[in-house]
């Protein structure tokens, strides 16, 4: 498919702007170099997008067990409440008394993700999961800093871990110790013991774990963490688990960030815009981050204005709609949906850890690997054939050859009986035609891509032959 | 109440009959029995999809819309063209995550490919990445990237939007280094001080072109100064006022970021925005976040990827450039479809209807008596007047439907104005104020 640079045809344009009814201005200064934008009719505007839109592989497209990011159903209600003229057309520095709406649905979600996650105290800052983790992070670190307490200098990190968590913890000037996982997956607790001391800055974990797996000994990790004089940060990467079960901060954790994008529906527009709620106890309330000219000096802050807004419009709707039965229900269902397709492909591939699992299951191909000389990479691709958007692959790290599925509560039994089906069929034919699978996909918008070439050779724009 | 659950109860309890159970709760047997909860959630019940829309349309009608906007400071109410409202909302763009599987993901993965050509179109920069979150923490990115272990020191100038510098000292306070503010003067970085303050242990200098009061810098100079003193300069920019002033590569930026917001984004309270982030090939495997390259398939035909992917956490974990994963992928898209349809031609128009009146509403402003301009340097969509009775004229504004300048120092107002505006609104803004004065 053409670039749109490419379909550019001098001179053509759409009609937007009337002529200028003020006088022009010269400003002194002005651009030299041409500004080689493309020219497109409206029409070819048109065409070009709805044309890359049809090589888009979206959650309404078909089944998207992507394991750890909660691919579920984004209702398309939420999309037209967030459209509308009260909430889009609203400046972020109006006076108070004119957004008194907008102040009700961050004081609404805050309510209602306070109650889910067990904390006293939010912020709609940060736009991301990753921006999240920097902000509780930071919340720690003040913590720490307002007791005068500086030997403080490790956060720890188990090695199940998110790539975010080690690199957030860098990002706030921490050393990361990496704690080695038992061999349930879980937290090692005497490997826990041996670093935890008065350098111990806090703990960063999710629970369910990365692996799936509910860590039954949380109180008392959370326990040795606080006991060493530390702080424990829950990853909300997996939340969609647990809500309405159990609450992280009835685990022992001091604060959290929740991924709206995730667990609360709203959609991941190929990579953003997300949002990344961080809540904390009431000790850590003082700390949480404040726009300057929204609400004034003194505060720490993470990105302009008061945060993705209407993705919190996004997630409020889900919330509203959802209520007191829905929110436990969804994750009821989204456990229940792991374990039924956990069960249905077992006796082909093999789960990690052969056990209950909760929203994810991570399977480990490794062994499968030595007998057909087909990976977790070709099972993967050989996915994309079926229209099926392949699992989270190689991750997490502790797991070799792994293939991590999380399904949603919002998939049906025919598509998970659909997908087993697929999984099986792909196990037999890794015995009998191995290497028409290492040359999947056949049937994709492209082949297996060269990326070795794309990084020694970076081509990151385009430009005119 | 609501729910996506598909399962009716016959199904779920097969299902659970299937992997050997016999009640839901048993799925959760790992969570220790004192900690699962045993009442309800203290939230409402949930709600149709009738009720959930009165109650959000509620919520939305407590705000006021003004018709008017004459406030920018960071947000600025362009006129958005109606395809560059349509088209993000096309269920698969909305709904696809990062497009890790090239395979299944081309469209996604073009359309950044395009939005990053079309930033360095704009900046005359030679490599974007695929976004980060706003102009904001695109300047703490910068600042980040720019340092070193023997130059660690970041400068930015007090003439920079407020919410950007405290947002740049927040991730210098997370990474333990120090950020030192540049004094105004006239409305501008002082030249002076900013001359003394380029000592060794400088990394880099952020100025924003145009300013937070609205003032163009003398950007190239700043350049100079900020080179001959070998640390790295951040420009950050309006990204629409580049079809008309001077680029960032003109202006020797090593890095450009910018708030994407006016190519095509709502005010929206503040967000989703666009961080827009570009740098020159010199820098381009520092830069942090997401690119996408071009390559080739298994059969030769041209593919693009999410590349440079050495830089990032999934790799390199604690010694990653950035934290960064997810960004604005859909507002970068947004972006570049605003670009696309606005074309050159339009772009250039809508950056000079949107300079020709804000001097129109400022020369109209400083007729009436009483009304001073504060810093009398060149500007671009934004100027501060002083005059008596600030209250009363953003209060007679509003009353009018118009939401005036923002309330800045004592008796100043910060106002903006945009392509959007008509002359007759703004005439209609200039007689409130005259009104009042007269009073």
């Amino acid at each position: 498919m053409k670039l749109i640079f490419e379909k550019s045809v001098p001179g053509r344009h759409s009609s937007i702007l009337p002529a200028c009814d003020v006088p022009e201005v010269d400003l002194g200064v002005k651009r030299e170099e041409p500004l080689n934008l493309p020219e497109l009719c409206e029409n070819d505007v048109s065409r070009h997008y709805t044309q890359l839109c049809q090589r888009v592989h979206g959650v309404n497209c078909g089944f998207y067990p992507l394991g750890s990011c909660t691919m579920k159903y984004n209702p398309r209600i939420d999309e037209e409440m967030a459209a509308l003229p009260g909430f889009t057309n609203v400046h972020p520095l109006a006076p108070k008394a004119s957004v008194k709406g907008s102040e009700a649905v961050l004081e609404l979600a805050a309510k209602y993700l306070c109650e889910i996650a067990g904390m006293d105290g939010m912020t709609f800052q940060p736009a991301a999961g990753a921006h999240g983790e920097f902000t509780g992070v930071l919340l720690i670190k003040q913590y720490h800093d307002a007791r005068g307490d500086k030997a403080r200098t490790k956060i720890i990190v188990p090695d199940s871990a998110h790539g975010t968590n080690p690199a957030t913890a860098a990002m706030c000037g921490y050393d990361v110790v990496n704690v080695a996982s038992a061999p349930n997956g879980c937290v090692d607790l005497e490997a826990l013991k041996a670093v935890l001391g008065p350098d111990t800055a806090g703990l960063m974990l999710t629970n369910p774990n990365t692996v799936g797996i509910f860590d039954e000994n949380i109180l008392e990790i959370t326990r040795l963490v606080h006991e060493a004089g530390g702080l424990c940060y829950y990853d909300g990467a997996n939340l969609n688990a647990v809500m309405g079960h159990v609450r992280p901060g009835d685990m022992g954790f001091d604060c959290i960030h929740m991924n709206l994008h995730k667990t609360f529906a709203t959609p991941h527009g190929g990579g953003g815009p997300g949002a990344g709620a961080v809540g904390c106890k009431e000790f850590l309330k003082g700390f949480l981050p404040k726009s300057v000219l929204m609400e004034g000096e003194g505060s720490i802050q993470v990105r302009g204005f008061a945060g993705n807004f209407l993705v919190v419009v996004r997630a409020l709707t889900y919330l509203m709609t959802l209520g007191k039965e829905g929110i436990p229900e969804a994750s009821t269902n989204a456990v229940l949906n792991a374990n039924y397709l956990m069960q249905k492909i077992k006796g082909t591939f093999t789960p990690a850890f052969d056990r209950v699992c909760m929203h994810e299951f991570v399977l480990d191909l490794s062994e499968f690997k030595k007998e057909t000389g087909v990976s977790a990479l070709d099972v993967a691709k050989s996915l994309i054939d079926h229209g099926m958007h392949p699992p989270t692959m190689y991750f997490p790290l502790i797991v070799h050859e792994a293939l991590m599925l999380e399904p949603t509560e919002t998939e049906s039994k025919e598509t998970l009986d659909e997908a087993a089906e697929i999984f099986r069929a792909l196990y037999a034919q890794a015995y009998s035609d191995p290497d028409y699978m290492h040359a999947a996909p056949h049937h994709a918008q492209i082949g297996r891509p060269d990326e070795v070439k794309a990084a020694r050779n970076p081509i990151v724009r385009w430009t005119e032959a | 109440m609501g729910s996506y659950v598909p399962g009716t109860q016959a199904e779920r309890e097969q299902m659970l009959r299937a992997i050997g159970m016999e009640r839901e709760d048993q799925l959760y047997a790992d969570v220790p029995e004192q900690m699962l909860l045993r009442e309800p959630l203290n939230i409402p019940s949930g709600m149709s999809e009738l009720e959930v829309r009165n109650a959000m349309t509620e919520l939305a009608e407590q705000n006021k819309v003004f018709k008017t906007v004459l406030r920018g400071a960071g947000a600025y109410d362009h006129y958005i063209p109606s395809i560059v409202k349509y088209i993000p909302a096309k269920e698969e763009f909305l709904t696809a995550y990062t497009p890790y599987q090239a395979e299944m993901s081309q469209g996604v993965l073009q359309s950044i490919f395009e939005y990053q050509t079309m930033i360095c179109q704009l900046t005359g920069m030679d490599v974007s990445n695929a976004s980060v979150y706003d102009g904001a923490t695109a300047a703490a990115e910068a600042a980040a990237m720019c340092r070193d272990r023997k130059r660690t020191v970041t400068l930015v100038s007090g003439a920079v939007h407020p919410d950007t510098i405290n947002t740049v000292r927040t991730y210098c306070y997370g990474s333990n280094t120090e950020l030192r503010v540049v004094p105004c003067k006239d409305g501008v970085t002082d030249l002076e001080a900013l001359q003394q303050m380029l000592t060794p242990e400088v990394s880099s200098v952020l100025v924003q072109q145009p300013n937070f009061f609205g003032q163009l810098e003398p950007a190239k100079e700043i350049g100079e100064l900020v080179h001959n003193a070998k640390a790295m300069y951040i420009l950050s920019c309006d990204p629409l006022s580049l079809a008309i002033l001077p680029t960032p590569k003109e202006a020797g930026a090593d890095v450009m970021v910018g708030e994407g917001q006016c190519l095509g984004l709502p005010i929206a309270w503040g967000g989703p925005y666009l961080g827009i982030m570009a740098t020159t090939a010199k820098h381009m495997r520092k830069l942090p976040g997401r690119i996408v390259g071009e390559t080739t398939d298994d059969a030769g035909n041209k593919a693009y990827v999410l590349s440079l992917q050495a830089r990032e956490q999934h790799i390199r974990r604690e010694k990653a450039s950035s934290n960064i994963c997810s960004n604005e992928a859909l507002c970068a898209l947004t972006a570049g479809l605003y670009m696309a349809t606005m074309g050159p031609e339009g772009m250039r128009e809508a950056a000079k209807q949107t300079a020709a009146k804000a001097h129109y509403l400022q020369a109209e402003l400083c007729k009436l008596p009483g009304v001073e301009l504060k810093y009398k340097g060149a500007f671009y969509q934004e100027f501060v007047t002083v005059s008596p009775k600030r209250c009363e004229i953003l209060t007679a504004l509003e009353d009018a439907g118009i939401l005036g300048g923002l309330p800045l120092g004592e008796n100043e107002i910060l106002w903006c104005a945009t392509e959007k505006v008509t002359k007759a609104e703004l005439d209609k803004a200039v007689a409130v104020v005259k009104e009042v004065l007269a009073k």
